[in-house]
């Protein structure tokens, strides 16, 4: 089964890179789909060994709200929002292309860097997870408009899963569906700023928020 | 019994408030539920309540200091905003910064968030399960993330984006420090330590050291965002600023101490691990640069609300130093705590007074509160002495045991930098404040003058109080409990 980890994995890095690349929102929005219905099999195909009623309801409440709850959402304020695309961004797509290259390879060498004490399910887990962090990161501060600044949250967030579900195993459900529900209410009320933002300024570029400073010139 | 009280009690509540239709039933609510998580708090002290859940929810003496002024000042809070939302108006109205036309967010949702905002806060103090205390410092940010934006005008949006944003992208790494911690606690050729505090701590024997630290710099950076340490303190001064003076009072009293104890949290862990001085080296430098960046934006300040916001910071920095330095100087910090949660609280619910009579945040604009708000200006002049560390006021106090600790270790360097900071601010904010509350009174603050409530004039001037006791006399069970939380972290 470590093939259909792997394999997920690796999509879960393309997508990534993918997304780095990609300036209209609404494929945007499908890539951070996709990544959430990865992430629903990763889930599945890591306890592939013993599929429990409780794996099965987790993984399909991430795919149900990763792949699809959250795509409906932000496609409704998208369409409120009557943008298609991200506004010039602050790093050009090409240039973050090669830093999420990059990005990919300081992940490699950082997780050569932390040795695990037990050997892990798959050698990829650790940078891959990683690599997601930092790309979240590097969208959040180089793009300009709120709804592309979610996307990179929740791939952030994505990321951060991945570790968890490749490393930890015996994460309580509680605390499962309590972060679940957190990240779930995240994103909504976030989805909802936004739809104040956009009803407000007319339009939904984070970068133009920038009334709040310390010394009027 | 108790806990679950005291957890679901403001939740029902929250929810509850948002289905109410009559206004006075809604507010009765607030206080009633405000009085009685007052009580149970109090009843805590009497009798610890027993543990839940296997031991995921209890309260030790750390997370019971944070309850009881989260509690009280909840109490205190919400008697003000009862007042508040009385005389705030419910149709569009002016922005007086812009003189755009806004209106404000349903009281209904704000009463509901407050609530909710309680019982986050109530969890995140009895949370021992790592999981469960990130679980509960996120759910902080979003209940109150809609109490930022109550007055519906794009400065309070944008802080409220600012807020959510900057605060879920550093939680979110301190999610991913619970994953690393998970990892120290693997435990190979042996059973997996589950990641309750106790646990940890009686197992930090067996935690592989690297992840653990890693894991601690994750925590740090993460919750230290929400704390407002610099350099990641930047959505602090937007929020405080453009958030209700009710809200300001919660988020810098209340829920600032809260993301502090989830660094403690994690401290804790890597002293019983035996990583005590890798913690505290970080949390004195970055105590230091938050009191060093604090009195930067302090000097010459033109908001007064920011003013406080920032203030907020350096006394943030502070209490991280003290935590540092350990010893005699981490009861100080906890002492310290108390003492600037009670303060802020308190400047922030007279800010709102002044805000209100004024219709203005400049510091240039607003003079002589001292005659058109005699109640107000007096405590705001008592409020500055005590923030700034006057005596006999109580910060006065916790902040010289702090410096006595460093002092006692021989680490002089720290002292004066220490002491150096607090007189550019002590400085810095005397000169703003005592302008304010001086001199001739505006045209214009007369004209729109606010008879002072008991609402709004009440709270703070018991707050007041509690600063002022505490600078004289500190009960003994207050004493013992800090003292026993302060052996918490090690010291």
């Amino acid at each position: 089964m470590t093939m259909w980890v792997d394999t997920t994995l690796v999509f879960l890095a393309l997508t990534s890179i993918l997304l780095l690349g990609s300036s209209r929102l609404t494929r945007c929005i499908r890539i951070v789909a996709f990544q959430g219905v990865l992430l629903g099999v990763l889930t599945v195909a890591v306890h592939a060994h013993a599929v429990t009623l409780r794996v099965v309801a987790l993984a399909s409440s991430i795919l149900v709200l990763k792949g699809f709850v959250f795509p409906w959402l932000l496609s409704r304020v998208l369409r409120d929002a009557n943008v298609r695309r991200e506004i010039e961004p602050l790093v050009s797509y090409i240039i973050s292309m090669l830093a999420g290259t990059l990005g990919l390879a300081v992940s490699f060498w950082l997780s050569t860097r932390l040795p695990l004490p037990a050997p892990p399910l798959s050698l990829l887990v650790v940078p891959v997870a990683l690599f997601m962090t930092l790309a979240g990161l590097f969208l959040i501060v180089s793009r300009r408009t709120a709804l592309m600044q979610v996307l990179a949250y929740v791939v952030l967030e994505n990321g951060i899963y991945a570790f968890g579900v490749g490393l930890v195993q015996e994460t309580p459900m509680l605390v499962e569906l309590g972060v679940l529900l957190d990240v779930f209410v995240a994103v909504f009320v976030m989805g909802i700023a936004i739809f104040h933002i956009n009803r407000e300024f007319d339009h939904i570029d984070a970068d133009q928020l920038a009334t709040l400073h310390d010394w009027t010139p | 019994m108790n806990l679950l009280a005291l957890l679901l009690l403001p939740t029902v509540a929250g929810v509850s408030a948002f289905f109410l239709r009559d206004d006075a039933r809604r507010r009765l609510v607030l206080l009633l539920t405000a009085v009685v998580h007052a009580g149970l708090v109090v009843a805590t002290w009497v009798s610890p309540p027993a543990p839940l859940l296997d031991g995921w929810l209890l309260l030790d003496r750390l997370g019971q200091l944070v309850l009881s002024i989260t509690s009280l000042l909840f109490l205190a809070t919400a008697v003000y905003a009862v007042g508040y939302l009385g005389r705030e108006r419910r149709d569009a109205h002016q922005d007086f910064e812009e003189g755009l036309l806004f209106t404000n967010a349903p009281e209904a949702t704000f009463t509901a968030c407050l609530l909710l905002f309680l019982a986050a806060m109530t969890l995140v103090t009895v949370s021992q399960r790592f999981g469960l205390l990130w679980v509960a410092i996120e759910a902080t940010t979003l209940a109150s993330a809609p109490l930022i934006y109550f007055h519906r005008h794009h400065r309070s949006l944008e802080a409220a984006w600012k807020y959510l944003l900057i605060c879920s992208v550093g939680i979110a790494l301190a999610l991913l420090g619970n994953f690393f911690l998970a990892v120290a606690a693997s435990n190979p050729g042996g059973a997996p330590i589950p990641l309750v505090l106790d646990d940890l701590i009686h197992a930090a024997g067996h935690l592989n050291i690297p992840w653990l630290k890693a894991a601690f710099l994750l925590f740090f950076v993460g919750y230290g965002t929400k704390m407002g340490l610099a350099p990641l303190h930047t959505w602090l001064p937007d929020a405080h600023s453009e958030a209700p003076s009710v809200v300001s009072a919660l988020l810098s009293g209340a829920l600032l101490n809260c993301a502090f104890l989830g660094i403690l949290r994690v401290q804790q862990v890597c002293v019983a691990a035996g990583l005590a001085a890798f913690g505290q080296e970080l949390f004195i430098v970055f105590g230091l640069l938050s009191m060093a960046v604090a009195a930067v934006f302090i000097a010459g300040q033109a908001d007064f609300k920011r003013l406080l916001a920032y203030s907020s910071v350096e006394h943030m920095g502070i209490l991280t130093l003290g935590v540092g330095l350990g010893g005699a100087a981490s009861f100080g910090a906890l002492l310290h705590a108390v003492n600037h949660s009670l303060t802020k609280a308190m400047l922030f619910l007279v800010a709102g007074n002044i805000l209100a009579t004024y219709q203005s945040k400049s510091t240039a604009e607003v003079r002589g509160v001292a005659r058109v708000l005699p109640v107000s200006g007096a405590l705001w002049i008592a409020g500055l002495f005590a923030i700034t560390g006057s005596p006999p006021f109580a910060p006065f106090l916790s902040e010289l045991t702090i410096l006595k600790g460093a002092l006692d270790q021989g680490r002089t360097v720290i002292a004066i930098v220490y002491l150096l900071l607090l007189a550019v601010i002590f400085v810095g904010m005397m000169t703003v404040m005592l302008r304010m509350a001086h001199g001739e009174a505006s045209a214009q603050s007369t004209d729109a003058r606010l008879p002072e409530t008991a609402w709004a004039t009440v709270p703070p001037a018991v707050l007041a109080m509690l600063v002022l006791v505490l600078g004289v006399y500190i009960p003994p069970t207050l004493w013992t409990a800090i003292e026993e939380a302060a052996r918490l972290l090690g010291s």
